[in-house]
């Protein structure tokens, strides 16, 4: 299923596809590209779009932004996903970098949105809490103001790549005594600051993507103080719009998808009565997916039209995180017997595992991407999102 | 369908309690699963003194007669604390074996050492290609003297990194796909021309691609009957699986109900959600449904009734369905914290998603079930 394109947007698409094609480093084409990658490799593809200008769909052009229209930004996602290529670091380039431009002083948009570019300052999020997971607004990290300074003292969680991260951009509160979400501020801080400490956390899966992150009187300069003090919510809130709207994962899915067909074909012979059964579902979540690229698609067109979508974002995440769990589920069944094997983290040459290349990360995948239905919002969350703001309920 | 336990069963259930509550908790068994060999050799010798390696065999092979039951409240309370050593492997599935199709000297020379917790078990059934079909064998096994020889690729072999001995199926005659011609085979682990490439499986447990260049091996069993064997032996594993798998469940739904009366978002606990308060119930309706099964299927295989096939398949399903769906929800509802590999509701999740694998799959076990069905 395609937008009807003009023969102007069709074009641009026809170069996406090509550049891709003639561009993507082959070093990041490797079984896992989320845990496989080292920092270095992870940048190769960001540093590419940089130079040609492509790094930052979503930002306007005074910003560094390449200017597309709402179609094009469709189009480039749409290739980019069902190419398989690395998205740049979110943290970076759809979260903190949109708040720096709509909310920052001239002075940081100077000194953050061109090292965001350039792939120079690696971003991760400091939002949750151990208290404060789906209701953020809860946060306890507090900063309290010290001349020129935030002495800042708490403890983030799940930070996703934290390990590689030289800056981190954090929730905490700033005016105890106000309702929860008025006493939150917005600070950038680096990491490199002394009693900041990164520990692991380890996942199913076995992989390290998340950290808790240790903020022990950290002195932060209050010139990193993103808008007014105690408006950290309204920022927080806008970012995490952002968060959501790639979460359909059309693209991901269908080549997950397609995939998983080429696995089924060579796992299981047609005589199989098991075989039915996978044609089945496999056609039941393609039914999904098409069901769910038409409604990105609408939405889309609408938003092209200026239309608000609403919490348009709500309904791709709850059924794009589902739609991709059905599928590493099916793929991990698919392997049969060789679904009991899994990588060991770091992975390494070193580390035999049995069976067809094509089911080496089936495990992993499906183990990882329990996480989906977590993170982001919780689906229950996105339900009540939904429930009030479009059912009035 | 309650099962009223006898006092000898009540004692069974206790003291394997006790012993898994003093030396088996998850600090323990994460300390077992990240040691070299990945086995706690001392806490097999515990399992042995305590009697429970004995306790399913006949007494005429000096077990204590316990039969399945025995199995499913030792397997129950396994699930219950995740125990990796391999009693189905060992126990349920070759010294089961050993005590239905081997001839008096196999018994004699085998299921002592079984019982004392001297020697491990595995067995080698799976190839690429077989899924769960018993009978789709293409490893050969060819007459030489006394013996036979032995040559074919076996998969994701559980537990044969640990063990001491392997039964193997092997064709003795016939083509790929035929019940007939499936022999087993007593074979050495450590025997010339065996090669064993091992490797961890999701649950913190051992496996091994094995390949068989011309290894000798003892005939167990009728030649040519090995499917049938194996089928029997099957549904007695399933019968320990669907108990470990009911004990996980279990576990399961304890933490993740505790968990929801003490987290708190938004000022409240997040058990007071009506949405969380109905999945619980579901979990609370699936395990309750599984644990019935769990007992209905053990009663059936220690009674011996007919339909026992059709039976442990329709278990192995639901009681699959039931802990995939438990441990999703586990997780879901323990929020981030049930991502990780520091909590132990990720490695009931894995071990549940094992449970799955191995001898079928839920997806398989329905069908199964529905072709064994007489009336259709």
């Amino acid at each position: 299923m395609e937008l009807a394109l003009s023969p102007d947007d069709a074009a641009f698409r026809d170069e996406v596809r090509a550049f891709i094609r003639d561009n993507y480093p082959a070093e990041m084409r490797v079984a896992n590209p989320e845990t496989d990658l080292s920092k270095e490799q992870m940048l190769l593809w960001h540093r590419i779009l940089h130079n040609k200008g492509w790094i930052a769909p979503l930002w306007p052009k005074e910003y560094g932004g390449p200017g597309w229209s709402i179609t094009r930004r469709f189009i480039f996602e749409q290739e980019t996903t069902r190419a398989g290529t690395m998205p740049p670091l979110a943290f970076s380039v759809t979260m903190v970098g949109p708040v720096i431009y709509t909310f920052g002083n001239a002075a940081q948009k100077a000194k953050f949105l061109p090292r965001i570019l350039s792939g120079e300052d690696w971003w991760c999020q400091g939002y949750s809490e151990p208290g404060s997971g789906s209701d953020l607004a809860t946060v306890r990290t507090k900063a309290v103001r010290d001349g020129d300074h935030y002495i800042v003292n708490g403890h983030k969680t799940w930070t996703t790549l934290a390990q590689h991260a030289d800056w981190i951009f954090c929730l905490v509160r700033t005016d105890p005594t106000a309702k929860p979400q008025s006493g939150i501020s917005f600070l950038l801080i680096d990491m490199k600051s002394p009693g900041v400490t990164v520990r692991p956390i380890i996942t199913i899966d076995g992989s390290h993507e998340v950290n808790d992150v240790f903020l022990e009187n950290v002195r932060v300069p209050a010139e990193n103080l993103i808008g007014e003090e105690n408006k950290g919510w309204t920022y927080a809130k806008f970012l995490l719009g952002n968060e959501r709207t790639s979460m359909a994962g059309i693209g991901r899915s269908t080549r997950y998808l397609n995939r998983l067909k080429k696995i089924v074909k060579a796992e299981i012979p047609e005589d199989d009565p098991a075989h039915l059964e996978f044609i089945r579902d496999i056609a039941r979540v393609e039914l999904d997916v098409l069901a769910l690229e038409a409604t990105e698609l609408r939405v889309v067109a609408q938003m092209a039209r200026g239309i608000d979508p609403g919490p348009a974002a709500s309904l791709f995440k709850i059924r794009g995180t589902e739609i991709f769990q059905d599928i590493t589920e099916l793929t991990h069944r698919a392997i049969g017997n060789y679904g009991l094997a899994i990588r060991e983290h770091p992975v390494s040459a070193n580390h035999f595992m049995p069976g067809p290349d094509y089911g080496h990360t089936a495990s992993e995948k499906y183990l990882n991407s329990r996480k989906l239905s977590i993170y982001g919002g919780s689906n229950e969350i996105q339900r009540n999102i939904i429930a009030k703001a479009v059912l009035g309920l | 369908m309650d099962i009223h336990f006898t006092e000898e069963q009540e004692l069974l259930r206790s003291s394997v309690q006790r012993l898994l509550r003093d030396q088996y908790d998850f600090d323990a068994r994460r300390k077992i699963v990240a040691s070299e060999e990945g086995l706690g050799r001392r806490q097999w010798d515990e399992f042995a003194e305590l009697g429970l390696l004995a306790a399913p065999f006949s007494e005429a092979v000096g077990g204590f007669g316990g039969g399945p039951l025995s199995t499913m409240i030792i397997m129950h309370e396994f699930g219950r604390h995740l125990v990796v050593e391999p009693f189905v492997e060992t126990v349920v599935v070759a010294g089961g074996l050993i005590e239905q199709v081997g001839s008096e000297a196999q018994k004699q020379a085998y299921i002592g050492d079984i019982i004392a917790g001297s020697k491990l078990w595995a067995l080698a059934w799976t190839e690429q290609g077989s899924r769960f079909d018993l009978a789709t064998v293409t490893t050969t096994a060819r007459r030489d003297g006394d013996d036979y020889v032995l040559s074919g690729e076996k998969t994701a072999v559980i537990a044969a990194p640990w063990a001491d001995h392997l039964i193997v199926s092997a064709r003795t005659s016939g083509h790929r796909h035929d019940r007939g011609g499936v022999s087993l085979f007593v074979v050495d682990r450590r025997a010339a021309n065996l090669d064993l490439q091992g490797f961890k499986t999701i649950d913190g447990r051992r496996a091994a691609e094995i390949s068989l260049r011309g290894v000798r091996g003892e005939l167990l069993g009728k030649e040519g009957e090995g499917v049938a064997a194996l089928e029997a032996c099957r549904n007695r594993a399933i019968g320990a699986l669907c108990a470990e798998a009911v004990g996980a469940i279990g576990e399961l739904n304890d933490a993740t109900l505790d968990y929801s009366k003490t987290r708190k978002q938004f000022g409240v606990t997040i058990g007071s959600f009506q949405v969380l308060q109905h999945r619980m119930v579901d979990m609370f309706i699936a395990h309750q449904e599984a644990l019935s099964l769990m007992h209905h299927l053990s009663l059936s295989l220690s009674e011996g009734e007919a339909g026992l096939s059709r039976l442990a398949s329709g278990a192995k399903s639901k009681i699959g369905y039931a802990g995939k769906f438990v441990a999703d929800q586990a997780v879901q509802l323990h929020g981030g914290m049930g991502m990780t590999d520091e909590l132990n509701v990720g490695h009931y999740f894995k071990r549940i998603s094992s449970i799955n694998i191995q001898f079928g799959d839920p997806a398989y076990h329905v069908l199964r079930y529905a072709q064994l069905d007489v009336a259709a």
